[in-house]
Formats: structure tokens, C-alpha cells, sequence
């Protein structure tokens, strides 16, 4: 393969990760979201997490997560309810960094 | 683990302020627990990166020839892009890596870095506990006492927080204040596997050499820039934006990462090489000015990346080094004997780290000049292209066109003197 433009999930499918499927470590309270004019979430987030679904209204995954905190220092309307990293073992595996 | 044992120190975080300080601590007797949330120490950890050596040096001396570190620097490079031209300035200096001397500095992937320095702790007879994050602290009379993780409480006489750049830790105990997201940058990096062969042919380098490279003018004149380093059979190549900025911006800083990429004078340095990891992580842009006086609470002192030490001058930017010093300071402070947060502000002093960020502060106030990220790099291309053109037409008056490149740029005569005043007077 060449190197090449490449989206956002192609990139996250090279990293291991160990999903928490039980407790997200991030939460978002999509009504605040929705009032949101700014989501600034959408161009900030590195692997591309947060988009907006057909209704206009954020839609987002914690499963790619690079866990930087980028989002959770953007997010000035406090629609992340929650920001923590995810719970021991949980999240990104980086064998380089 | 028994709930009972109380050490003499508890270190949060892995990382290299971290191990180091493990390290320190253990060399001289101390019962040292290290609480990383990775499953391996450094698994959670990114960086640019390059490791000045004369940390290792501070930490034990020799040490360095048996790290895990990638390849010596040998040559120093600044890039200044515009849509399709480059400038490259590229400086070596063989007085940085005599043979017999230990090189000037090394490129490193923090992964695999970050756990032999934390090997090197456990040898030292620290314990080292991953896989573990450490919800909140526990604290008495006003003092730090100890952590919660999970169920678990464990207590130590001081605990030492090495949580990295977003450190929970520091603003639970109140040392720092929630981060302003216009003093931070965020990085987003891919590292690309080539054979060790390819990079030493394509950057004109030898067995073990290596190439830093930091590139201007691929931002979309967003406060920040890129970076390529050299590892031995890998490239780590990356961009870094002020996230408030980005946001304005209304592009994803991701999709401006590939674009610079893609660029001409970057494609044919990754050809032929693939992608194997994409990182990102927030760098603490403020240097001197965002650290408060104290770096410690009663029972805890803060250390590496989570007390904001990072030095960015616009052409090298330093973080593991003085992660490194942070953390023989917090441990000669606690070995002294005195009271150790005073005496871990002394140890900062006189390891010169401190004063080292004292030093550069107002660089800050060079990188706010904006033009930097794209009307220069802009102005620098049109120079040369109009010093190297040659078409058979009789060559332009240098001068007058010069002249003209400014007003093309939207830049007058004025404002390239402000900014020239306002650049030495930050420097």
C-alpha cells in the first residue's frame, strides 16, 4: 500500500484498542449538544468521533478514542457529561507513541 | 494488594518524570509504588519526539547506551511550506555526536521508551502496578495521604503525580486549575514503518543516524505546525494546532494533517511506507508563564507534563527531558529529608530547570506573531522562486519584486519591522 489521504476510522483501524462496552468514559448530554452553536467537537477531535447524524444532532462513539482530552478543554457549553479515561486496561494501546 | 502497606511514595503515571523519579527514589532505599492506567507503562503515551540525552545522563549516567531510544540526531532541519513549494534549512553539527560522547539528543517511540525506563525503576526495587487508574486521592487534615483506585486504598508518606498533560490528579488536589484550551496544542501523529535502509538513503543519513525536521506553513495559518522524526525502521510525522484556532478554522485538524502529507515536499519522504498507528495528544503551550509557584500540596508534588513543563521555541520543542529532571528533583527532595515540597521548588531551581523556562518565556509572545504559520513561509517560497528562476527573460530588479511579493502577501514594509522589532525583542 502507498501512502495515501486516508479518513479518520481508516487510521483508527491501524491502533489496538480495548473497547469498554459497560462504561463509556465519556458521556455527552445530546440535548445540551443540540443547543450547542459552536461544536467546536467537530473539527477538533483527532480521529473524527463526533459528526453529525441526519437530524443535525451529534452523534459520537467513545470506541476510537485517543483519549487526549482535546473535546472535553473545547467543550465550553458543557455538553460532556462526563470525561474520564477510561477504567484500568480499557481504551487505546499504543505500541509506538 | 493490602490495603495496609504504607510506602514511602506512590508515583501516578509511568511516563518518564515518572520512572524517573521511581527510579531515584528506589536507587536510594525508598518503598516506591508506580500506579500506571496502561496495560504497559508508555501504552498510553505519545509524543513527537525526541529525548535530550543529558536528562538520562542527570538520571544515571551510561545509562543511555542501553536505552531504548531510536536513532542520534544528526541533523537538524526546519521546512517553511506554501501550497506546493519548500524552503528547507537543514543544520548538522558532528561536535554533537563525538565518537566516545554521548549524542546530543535521540529520537524515541514513547511506547516502547516508556517501558524500559520504567524496567529500569523495578530493577531498582520500584513496584510497578499497570493497568490501574487511580480514581481520586485520598486526603487527612489537609494532607495527601494516599489514592483510591477502584476499591483499593493505598497510602504513602508523599504522592507524586506524573498523570500527564490533563492531570486529574493536580486539580483535584488544587495545584493547577482545569486547562484553557488557548494555551494548548493538539498534536495528531502517524507513524510510518520504512526499512531502516530506505530512511538512511532518502535523508542522506548513516547506520543510527537521524533526521528532526519541524515544518511551518502546513496549518492553514492555525497557530502551530509539523514535525518528522526519524526512527530506526519508522517515521513519526505530525502536525500540532491550537484547538481554539482549529475550531474557527472549521476544518478538521485531521483532514488538514493528510493534506500536509500529501504535500510535495513531504509524499516522497514516506513513499513506499506504511502506516501503522495514529496517535494524538495535547501539549501544554505556555511554557514559564502557565506554572504556578507552587508545585505541590501537603503530601503531593507534581511532576513532567502534568506541572506544564514543556518548552516550545518555535524550532526545538522539549517535554521528556524535563520530565526526566522533574523527577530526580521530587525524588532528591523527598531523599533530603526536608519538607518536600519546598524543597522540590529548590531542586527545580538548581537542576535548572526553571530557570531553563524562565529563559525562553517570551518566545511565547514570538509565536503569537500569526504570520508565522503562513504569510511568511508564504513570502519565503516567493523569494526563492524569484532567485532561482531562469527563463531566457531578462532577471527582474530583486528589489522592486521583493517589494511586490509584500504587497502579494498582504504584508507592508511597517508590519515586517514590527514584527522584526517584536522578534528580537522576544528572543
Amino acid at each position: 500500500m502507498s501512502i495515501e489521504k486516508m479518513e479518520a476510522t481508516e487510521l483508527l483501524g491501524f491502533n489496538k484498542f480495548e473497547v469498554d462496552e459497560e462504561e463509556p468514559h465519556i458521556v455527552l448530554d445530546k440535548e445540551i449538544c443540540k443547543k450547542c452553536q459552536e461544536k467546536p467537537c467537530l473539527t477538533v477531535c483527532p480521529a473524527v468521533l463526533y459528526t453529525l447524524d441526519k437530524n443535525g444532532d451529534i452523534s459520537f462513539d467513545h470506541a476510537g478514542c485517543l483519549e487526549c482530552g482535546t473535546c472535553r478543554v473545547m467543550c465550553k457549553n458543557k455538553g460532556i457529561q462526563k470525561w474520564t479515561y477510561p477504567r484500568g486496561t480499557f481504551g487505546v494501546n499504543f505500541r509506538y507513541g | 494488594m493490602s490495603g495496609d502497606d504504607k510506602f514511602d511514595a506512590i508515583i501516578i503515571g509511568a511516563g518518564p518524570a515518572g520512572s524517573a523519579c521511581a527510579y531515584t527514589l528506589a536507587k536510594a532505599g525508598k518503598s516506591v509504588l508506580m500506579i500506571e492506567r496502561g496495560n504497559t507503562p508508555g501504552s498510553k503515551n505519545v509524543t513527537g519526539g525526541r529525548l535530550y540525552s543529558y536528562a538520562l545522563d542527570l538520571l544515571e549516567p551510561g545509562l543511555w547506551e542501553e536505552a531504548a531510544l531510536e536513532r542520534k540526531v544528526t541533523h537538524e532541519q526546519i521546512m517553511m511550506l506554501s501550497k506546493e513549494q519548500s524552503v528547507k534549512i537543514d543544520y548538522s553539527n558532528p561536535a554533537y555526536n563525538l565518537e566516545g560522547q554521548i549524542p546530543h539528543s535521540f529520537t524515541v517511540l514513547r511506547a516502547v521508551f516508556d517501558e524500559w525506563l520504567a524496567g529500569k525503576a523495578e530493577e531498582m526495587g520500584a513496584m510497578v502496578a499497570c493497568g490501574i487508574l487511580v480514581d481520586d486521592l485520598i486526603e487527612e487534615n489537609g494532607r495527601i495521604v494516599g489514592v483510591k483506585a477502584g476499591e483499593d486504598d493505598m497510602y504513602a508518606d508523599v504522592v507524586i503525580a506524573a498523570d500527564g498533560v490533563n492531570s486529574f490528579i493536580a486539580q483535584k488536589a488544587g495545584v493547577f486549575g482545569d486547562l484553557e484550551a488557548s494555551t494548548l496544542g493538539v498534536g495528531v501523529k502517524e507513524i510510518i514503518e520504512l526499512p531502516a535502509k530506505t530512511i538512511e538513503e532518502r535523508f542522506n543519513l548513516k547506520d543510527g543516524e537521524g533526521t528532526a525536521l519541524l515544518i511551518l506553513g502546513c496549518t492553514e495559518g492555525i497557530h502551530g505546525g509539523g514535525f518528522l522524526y526519524t526512527n530506526k525502521e519508522s517515521i513519526s510525522l505530525g502536525c500540532v494546532f491550537t484547538p481554539t484556532e482549529a475550531a474557527e478554522n472549521g476544518r478538521q485538524i485531521h483532514d488538514i494533517f493528510q493534506d500536509m502529507k500529501m504535500h510535495p515536499a513531504i509524499l516522497p519522504l514516506l513513499e513506499g511506507g506504511q502506516t501503522v498507528e495514529y496517535g494524538a495528544h495535547l501539549v501544554r503551550e505556555e511554557g514559564f508563564r502557565g506554572i504556578p509557584q507552587k508545585l505541590y500540596k501537603e503530601g503531593l508534588l507534581v511532576i513532567g507534563e502534568a506541572a506544564g513543563f514543556v518548552i516550545n521555541v518555535g524550532y526545538s520543542i522539549r517535554g521528556i527531558d524535563l520530565a526526566i529532571v522533574s523527577g530526580i528533583a521530587a525524588a532528591q527532595a523527598i531523599i533530603s529529608g526536608k519538607a518536600p515540597g519546598p524543597a522540590y521548588m529548590e531542586q527545580l531551581a538548581s537542576l535548572k530547570l526553571l530557570p531553563s523556562m524562565k529563559a525562553v518565556d517570551r518566545y511565547f509572545d514570538l509565536l503569537e506573531i500569526h504570520r508565522l504559520y503562513s504569510t511568511y513561509p508564504n513570502i519565503a517560497t516567493d523569494v526563492f522562486h524569484l532567485l532561482f528562476t531562469v527563463d531566457g527573460n531578462e532577471p527582474p530588479n530583486v528589489k522592486k519584486e521583493m517589494l511586490k511579493i509584500l504587497k502579494e502577501n498582504n504584508l507592508s514594509v511597517w508590519q515586517l519591522m514590527k514584527d522584526g522589532i517584536r522578534g528580537v525583542k522576544s528572543i
